[in-house]
């Protein structure tokens, strides 16, 4: 119950402040630019695509590379969701009030993190207005489009896990936000540095990359396996970020 | 009354590095009891706070929140604790209202109680009129009160309040000092300041704590004793020979000061002052001033902290 009351107070901060809104504004127009830029396309090759056999359809021909663009945009929006999480409790000494009602560490972190959801779930319902707008005018791979969703959920997941955790680190939101985008950045491209090394650290690389993870999942490839990433992921930034914030506890 | 010991400490240390903020210190707090904590900045007085409210865990030491084991079982003593830290923990975005909703939540009111507990808190702190207002346009003063209000809106056992008259206009502080009064009655209550008159107006019990040791524990009117100093000053417009000064009963020892003034240190609680106001007009000193020194709570700490070095 007590990570509800933190969840909403949380979503209601991030409400009152200007920059969910404008994050919401910037994301829904370059997404929408992306979209019908994608749809153009679309339009220009339809008359091919229907010669085809075994054509690609709407779905895979123009929700998904929208949705695989989507990533990048997120991920220089997320940190800034994420970074006043916990630096700016620091910041305005307002920790204490956590610290000494009768709550765990993890029901803070928990709360906290609930509520950062909360925003991506309003960010992702948004977004998928786009493609749902296309059944007006035909059918969708409804199956293919739920994929490519949890795809984009779980990544937003990811990235929230990891800023929050950066957000545990420090007493400025700033620093929390390019920290988390630098982290989130790295791990996205960590397999790029896997093409020349041996076979075995190529593997083991391009397994912690987060877009193999994403793209696995985009291209309609429902594995458990990238599915355990995702919650891995999730999992160890959230303990991170417990431990963090009861250390700081034990030494100031 | 050991049954309702509120806060049990026992050897409390708290290093920072090398420093000792805290050096085992030992204290309790009953019910109906306003205990002063008093220090000069840096004594270890919010370092102390820090860790009974559990925002900082000690090194070594033991807290019992009303017979619950702060460090073993924290949530269930947590429940029994309103701690207001030196900075009032508010959100400024957010209404008088709505902040205390969500800090009557998270104490784990349940939802019938919150709209009393919250109305209750605002009348205690004077607040009902701003329920509306962003905490952020209030005023300092008004701040604090919401900070108070956060610490007492659960009803907690225990209430420790962080230098809590800090910003706020001589009516306010009246008032919040006439709180802290009335919440002693059915609360135990903790106060750090270091304004003594705060302490004398509102507090049962008073605790000095020096380089994070504790010098004196003693009650207000013990304290208010060791105030009284033994000494006194005239001013004397004809004054008289040393000897003649000294000469008036239980007077130990005469200091001349410039201007006619003398310091005359006496014996404990036997004032010279009457005996020296008879001889006056009789002998024509033209006496025109008489001060009854008192000691500061800086002279205390001097006098305490200098004795323990001699020991």
């Amino acid at each position: 119950m007590m990570i509800f009351h933190i969840a909403a107070r949380e979503l209601r901060s991030l409400f009152l402040s200007p920059l969910a809104w404008l994050v919401l504004a910037v994301v829904s127009f370059i997404m929408a630019w992306l979209f019908l830029a994608q749809l153009d396309q679309y339009m220009a090759v339809q008359a091919q695509l229907a010669l085809m056999e075994n054509a690609p359809g709407v779905t895979e021909v123009v929700v998904m590379p929208v949705l695989a663009t989507a990533a990048i945009v997120l991920m220089l929006v997320v940190p800034l969701l994420s970074m006043r999480l916990i630096s700016e409790e620091r910041r305005a000494r307002t920790l204490p009030l956590l610290f000494s009602a009768p709550l765990s560490m993890t029901e803070i972190i928990l709360g906290k993190y609930l509520g950062l959801l909360g925003f991506f779930a309003v960010m992702l319902g948004l977004l998928a207005l786009m493609p749902l707008s296309l059944t007006l005018g035909g059918g969708l791979d409804f199956g293919l489009l739920a994929a490519g969703f949890l795809a984009l959920a779980l990544l937003l997941a990811a990235f929230g896990a990891a800023g929050l955790w950066v957000s545990t680190l420090t007493a400025q939101p700033t620093i929390a936000a390019v920290g988390s985008f630098g982290l989130v950045l790295f791990i996205w491209i960590i397999d790029w540095a896997g093409t020349r090394a041996s076979d075995q650290q190529a593997s083991v690389l391009s397994w912690l990359s987060l877009q193999r993870h994403y793209g696995a999942l985009l291209r309609g490839v429902f594995d458990t396996a990238d599915l355990a990433y995702f919650l891995l992921f999730i999992a160890a930034f959230l303990v991170f970020s417990v431990r963090r914030l009861d250390n700081d506890r034990l030494q100031h | 009354m050991n049954t309702d010991t509120l806060i049990l400490v026992r050897h409390l240390t708290r290093l920072y590095g090398p420093i000792k903020a805290v050096d085992g210190l030992s204290f309790e707090l009953h019910r109906g009891e306003v205990l002063g904590f008093l220090g000069p900045n840096g004594a270890g007085k919010s370092t102390t706070m820090q860790m009974i409210t559990g925002n900082l865990a000690p090194t070594t030491g033991e807290v019992a929140i009303a017979g619950i084991d702060l460090l073993e079982t924290p949530r269930e003593a947590k429940a029994h604790l309103g701690y207001l830290p030196e900075q009032p923990p508010v959100y400024r975005e957010l209404t008088v209202d709505e902040y205390l909703r969500y800090c009557a939540r998270l104490n784990r009111l349940p939802g019938r109680e919150v709209a009393t507990a919250v109305k209750r808190a605002k009348g205690r702190c004077g607040l009902t009129n701003v329920g509306t207002r962003l905490i952020g346009n209030l005023s300092k003063g008004f701040q604090q009160r919401v900070g108070i209000a956060q610490a007492i809106i659960h009803s907690p056992a225990v209430v420790v309040l962080d230098e809590p008259t800090v910003g706020l206009d001589p009516v306010q502080i009246r008032e919040i000092r006439h709180l802290i009064k009335e919440l002693g009655e059915e609360h135990g209550v903790i106060l750090s300041t270091h304004i003594l008159p705060e302490v004398q107006a509102t507090c049962d019990r008073v605790q000095i704590i020096h380089h994070g040791q504790l010098v004196l524990s003693d009650t207000i009117d013990g304290l208010a004793r060791r105030m009284e100093s033994n000494s006194v000053t005239v001013a004397l417009r004809h004054p008289p020979a040393l000897a003649e000064l000294s000469a008036l009963p239980s007077v130990v020892e005469v200091t001349a000061l410039e201007d006619g003034r003398f310091r005359l240190h006496h014996a404990v609680e036997a004032s010279p002052a009457e005996a020296l106001v008879e001889r006056s007009v009789a002998a024509g000193w033209g006496l025109y001033e008489l001060i009854p020194e008192r000691m500061s709570l800086e002279d205390i700490f001097v006098h305490i902290t200098t004795q323990e070095a001699s020991a």
